[in-house]
């Protein structure tokens, strides 16, 4: 890669005392990227832009929001009736929430279909799963900020997952709480967490691109990238294909902020949070739903918390349980099979998640989450020994021009 | 100035392992003193003073019929009275302990058979408990159920069925006279 020359003096200036600018240009305009990428690339750049929105719209929602027992439901019907673009503010954050999960779920399936996670790329996919796991947290924690019914007994519910703790469970929840239930106190530090968490997880989505930027993109083929001859620079190429990418997503994402805003949300979180009624049918946000299905599987306390938190941690160890060196499901004609039962399956498990635990949905719930254990401790390593994958191409340009004067070459 | 020149000659030497041991020292310490500096952020999430401040809730049962539960708060939290009828009192004594996922004889969970006192907690993630108002379902065993994840609780309020792990606690109380008690 040579140098980029600037003509401007200052830019010229800055970058001779802290080269800030040629190191922007090596790894967002010549940053070499595999020729063949498809749309489902395009997710990891989308979370990045909805976690920029999330943050601004957040930090004006803050300006108007008051953390108090009181106050708080009553700030945020303020925010969406008196204050200026209060509306416009609050339903961007609030269905900003559901847009940046099915972004991110979208990006970590495509993971799992191409193997992103395989060497050398295990620690950037272990990245990737700690920011779900402190976005669940960051999403879990704005939840409760309206101190609506949901809000309440999501905090309720969720809080209590810790008292499973042998010896310290109690003393666990009452320190989260720090009070005998969800209280003010519990309001007013959810708040002070749900502003912080979101520059974690920008710290650690700088993380997760630096461990991108050192063997880049995996792509569709999940074959090595050769040579020049297989890359395009980032920009123009997939600086315009994002943008387009971005253009879809926000006619999707504003169609619900400005025709159905509370399409994601529950009615009941309009009611105002009574610590002595429990809604009779709670569910959580939709992106929750497969892990509540999960903890409620298991007809025991402990054994279900395990289970739920388990079912993300697992992930963790994913590029170690999967030993087939081909990564794309294209060449991997059994995996690619189970990678479509298991989407199936986590579809199951949120629709039981969103169904109250009784009858059939007990029986279903605990069939899918025993497959969904069984998919990634046997199924997958069983695959990875058993399975002929096809033959892989010579190289990206080989694949991707076919006929050309690379195929010749090769043959 | 000579103690330097003579360290830097020695750095290979036995030297060494007292440097080692003076960074691993010096390291333990400061490791402990971050450690404590600690406790007191972690401390301060705990539940203050004026939130610790003992409260106790009195309550009149007289106006309470056999058969009624009203709820009281105490400390942030529901507290279920139930009037029981003697039959809710006869099926709660003939439970088998060997069918109690919490064993605990209906006895040790009451000071007068007819009033039962309970936190009014589903013991599996807080919910609160149905069964107190009239239509409400009341489990498998006649006494709660909580629609949360399903947790049946019987009439002295153990659980039966479902995954909470623990009968509903018994907060402290006391009888200040025949139909007046004193929570906490």
């Amino acid at each position: 890669m040579t140098k980029p020359q600037w003509n401007n003096g200052l830019v010229r200036w800055i970058d001779d005392r802290m080269p800030i600018f040629t190191l922007m240009h090596h790894e967002l305009v010549d940053y070499p990227t595999p020729k063949n990428f498809n749309y489902w690339w395009n997710f990891g750049s989308l979370a990045g832009i909805v976690l920029v929105i999330m943050i601004v719209t957040g930090i004006f929602l803050a300006m108007s929001y008051t953390p108090h027992v009181d106050y708080a439901f009553e700030s945020v019907e303020r925010i969406v009736r008196d204050v200026n673009y209060g509306w416009l503010l609050r339903y961007l954050h609030m269905n900003g929430g559901s847009i940046f999960f099915i972004v991110v779920y979208i990006h970590l399936f495509r993971g799992l279909y191409y193997g992103s996670y395989k060497a050398p790329r295990e620690l950037l996919w272990i990245l990737g799963v700690l920011i779900i796991i402190v976005m669940m947290a960051t999403a879990f924690m704005g939840y409760v900020l309206p101190w609506g019914q949901m809000s309440f007994w999501a905090a309720t519910v969720i809080t209590n997952l810790f008292s499973a703790v042998p010896v310290f469970g109690e003393a666990i929840v009452t320190w989260l709480w720090g009070g005998f239930s969800v209280d003010n106190p519990t309001l007013n530090r959810f708040f002070s967490f749900h502003y912080l968490l979101p520059f974690v997880l920008f710290a650690l989505v700088f993380l997760h691109l630096w461990a991108l930027h050192v063997h880049k993109s995996n792509n569709p083929l999940g074959i090595d990238v050769k040579g020049p001859q297989d890359t395009i620079p980032f920009s123009p190429y997939y600086t315009i294909k994002d943008l387009f990418g971005l253009g879809v997503l926000m006619v999707f994402y504003l169609f619900f902020v400005f025709f159905a805003p509370d399409f994601f949300g529950e009615p009941d979180n309009y009611i105002k949070a009574d610590p002595l009624v429990t809604p009779t049918h709670i569910v959580p946000e939709w992106y929750f739903l497969p892990y509540y299905a999960i903890l409620r599987a298991i007809p025991d306390k402990l054994g279900g918390v395990v289970a739920m938190f388990g079912s993300i941690l697992i992930l963790l160890i994913l590029p170690w349980l999967d030993r087939s060196k081909v990564r794309s499901a294209r060449f991997r004609p059994i995996y690619k099979q189970f990678f479509w039962i298991l989407v199936v399956d986590c579809f199951v498990l949120g629709w039981i998640g969103a169904k109250p635990p009784e009858g059939i949905y007990i029986t279903i719930g605990r069939i899918a989450t025993a497959y969904y254990f069984l998919h990634f401790l046997v199924i997958i390593p069983l695959i990875s020994m058993v399975e002929r994958p096809k033959p892989l191409p010579e190289s990206i340009s080989t694949a991707v021009t076919k006929g050309g004067a690379a195929v010749k070459e090769a043959t | 100035m000579t103690d330097t020149a003579t360290t830097a000659a020695q750095a290979s030497g036995p030297d060494e392992t007292r440097r080692d041991f003076l960074l691993m020292a010096t390291s333990a310490v400061g490791a402990v003193g971050v450690a404590l500096a600690c406790w007191p952020f972690i401390d301060s999430m705990n539940p203050s003073a004026d939130v610790l401040a003992l409260s106790s809730t009195g309550v009149d049962l007289s106006a309470i019929e056999e058969g009624q539960s009203i709820t009281v708060v105490w400390r942030g939290k529901p507290v279920f009275i139930r009037h029981r009828t003697p039959e809710e009192i006869e099926t709660a004594g003939a439970a088998p302990m060997d069918d109690l996922i919490d064993p605990q004889a209906d006895t040790d969970r009451v000071l007068k058979p007819e009033w039962l006192i309970m936190i009014g907690i589903c013991t599996h993630l807080g919910c609160i408990p149905l069964g107190q108002k009239v239509g409400d379902p009341r489990g498998d065993f006649d006494g709660w159920f909580c629609p949360c994840h399903g947790s049946h609780y019987d009439t002295s309020g153990r659980i039966r069925k479902g995954p909470a792990p623990r009968n509903m606690a018994i907060p402290p109380y006391e009888f200040t006279d025949e139909t007046t008690i004193k929570i906490g």
